[in-house]
């Protein structure tokens, strides 16, 4: 369990994180969500005692993480997968590390082949692909066996086998009664691998709360409809209490309707004699909540004076 | 607070049953990060290799050989090239131990895995210490014996049990391990790569070259440096009584040899533990 309460961070005059306060829980996994820049990152160093925060506290399973000597089998991270030296073979590398702990030195092969890097072992870093260096650090987190494990953006630069494979690990870390966490900036991401999240936008709470929740959130399902006869549909259904957007390019003709079901639409066209060439449920999608949310909240955004 | 969900009943989040902390697991860790890199051998055999060597160079050039008294021979065993350059590779290498490990961010990942970060400063100053320690007693040997063996060529030589030979012998030793700790505590409050070896090279080589023996407050910054001492220390003969020039005293030297390399690693440790990473 991670407990974060009213954590601020400020270096010099600007704040990276702003009063957070959350809670993850074992046995589920929890993604950190907000965009670039948004104090994800400054967040998971304040966790691990990284950096000091400037108030506030962050506690796991009670107690500081520095109140610790030896870290591993607390809290396992992932936080930057380039945090390595290239002139180390992967095995040197977790060896040191392990060794640090009194972790014993079989264990380094254990996590070497649970992530799949059992081949390049004896291989300097420096010759690692992101992915491998991913999965590297994702051996880093596994080597204390601990029951906290924290990953920053941890499927960058995997490809869609590695991508699976992390979403495996992290569904069977949590399966085991282990709190997992971790952080995106891609909502995407989050849709097929957690069940809660913690969303943050320029170090500030916007959301706690589980997926599902979360994408109720988004404004409205909607209903897509396909018609050549769009403006008649459009008055039709405009009188009938909807709202009607159209969408898509000019020609395709299609139209996003809140306020009405489907079968409401299909029975209001039938009566008009309007044909229908498309009519289909757009489920609420977390992109859509997540843009929603953090629209205020975007550090840098493109083309805009700020 | 905001809180989640509740979390289902939980099987398995108990962490392992936790070995004590040992300090000897740090050094252990530290040791094999210094083996694991390829470019360590290589830097110790070829700082080795050029200090005997420019002992040797030193000895055949010294054109007065045969004609001073024996114990004054000593001296070529230890030529400042040769010294001076380890001076330079000691502290860089000390340095780059730390540096290397800010500059890849690695430093996050050994401190979220050591909390203790004093510890980890002091196994990396133990294990600099005890390797540097090494370098250093086989190149003061190797200088030694291979200058001894140029001198017999012309009746010259000491013996090693000679009395004029230990104390510059130990001076010449110690002098890697010195340099190495000043330049890891360096390390440590710099954190640059760039900014740390500048500092580190200057400190322990150019500084010392401001002051003369001339006057005494500048003889007295002269002798508290580390190049300074070893140059005295290495001296067999006594300072002049009629010199004009101000010298350093034997245990004021030691004291210096011990001062940098305790004041650069204690500064380093309490630093260390203040400090973001």
């Amino acid at each position: 369990m991670i407990e974060v309460q009213e954590l601020t961070k400020r270096y010099g005059g600007r704040t990276a994180v702003a009063g957070l306060s959350f809670t993850v829980r074992p046995g589920q996994v929890t993604g950190f969500l907000g965009p670039n820049g948004a104090g994800k990152s400054t967040t998971l160093r304040m966790i691990l005692g990284l950096e000091a925060p400037t108030g506030g506290a962050a506690t796991v399973n009670g107690v500081p993480f520095r109140s610790h000597a030896r870290g591993l089998r607390h809290v396992g991270a992932l936080l930057d997968a380039g945090q390595v030296h290239g002139g180390r073979t992967a095995t040197a590398h977790l060896s040191a590390l392990a060794r640090s702990n009194g972790i014993s030195a079989r264990r380094v092969g254990e996590v070497l082949h649970e992530v799949g890097l059992a081949e390049a072992a004896g291989r300097r870093i420096s010759g690692f692909s992101l992915g491998m260096k991913q999965r590297l650090g994702v051996a880093t987190a596994l080597l204390g066996d601990p029951p906290v494990l924290m990953f920053d953006e941890p499927v960058n630069g995997m490809d869609p086998e590695g991508v699976l494979w992390m979403r495996r690990l992290f569904r069977r870390l949590a399966t085991e009664g282990r709190t997992v966490f971790l952080s995106s900036h891609l909502m995407s991401e989050m849709e097929n691998t957690a069940d809660q999240l913690v969303v943050i936008g320029r170090g500030r709470l916007i959301a706690a709360e589980s997926v599902r929740e979360f994408a109720a959130r988004s404004t409205s399902p909607g209903v897509v409809v396909g018609t050549r006869q769009a403006a008649e549909l459009t008055a039709v259904l405009t009188a009938a209490g909807a709202s009607v957007e159209p969408e898509g390019s000019a020609g395709t003709e299609k139209l996003v309707v809140t306020g009405l079901p489907t079968d409401r639409i299909a029975a209001l066209a039938f009566e008009h004699r309007i044909l229908l060439n498309e009519l289909t449920t757009r489920a609420a999608s977390l992109e859509e909540a997540f843009m929603e949310l953090t629209a205020d909240s975007v550090e840098y955004q493109a083309g805009q004076p700020r | 607070m905001t809180t989640l969900a509740t979390a289902p009943a939980t099987s398995s989040a108990a962490p392992l049953a936790e070995p004590p902390a040992r300090f000897r697991d740090l050094i252990a860790s530290e040791w094999i990060k210094t083996r694991s890199l390829r470019s360590t051998p290589w830097v110790l055999v070829f700082i080795t290799l050029f200090v005997i060597g420019s002992a040797a160079v030193a000895t055949f050039s010294d054109r007065a050989a045969g004609s001073e008294p024996g114990s004054f021979l000593a001296y070529d065993a230890f030529s400042s090239p040769g010294y001076l350059t380890l001076i330079l590779v000691a502290g860089s290498m000390g340095a780059l131990g730390v540096v290397s490990e800010y500059s890849s961010g690695l430093i996050r990942t050994t401190l979220a895995a050591v909390p203790a970060r004093g510890a980890v400063v002091l196994a990396k100053a133990v294990v600099t210490a005890v390797l540097w320690t090494a370098v250093g007693t086989v190149a003061a040997l190797g200088s030694f014996l291979v200058s001894q063996a140029v001198l017999r060529g012309h009746g010259a030589d000491v013996p090693i049990t000679h009395p004029d030979v230990l104390r510059p012998l130990v001076a010449s030793a110690l002098l890697a391990p010195v340099c190495a700790l000043t330049g890891l505590g360096l390390a440590v409050l710099l954190r640059h790569a760039a900014a740390t070896m500048l500092t580190s090279a200057f400190a322990l080589l150019m500084l010392p070259t401001m002051f003369s023996e001339g006057n005494r407050w500048s003889a007295d910054i002269r002798h508290t440096m580390i190049s300074a001492a070893w140059t005295r220390l290495v001296q067999t003969w006594e300072p002049d009584p009629g010199s004009l020039g101000y010298a350093a005293t034997l245990p004021g030297c030691w004291l210096v040899y011990a001062l940098w390399p305790l004041t650069a690693v204690a500064l380093a440790v309490l630093v260390v533990r203040r400090r973001d990473v």
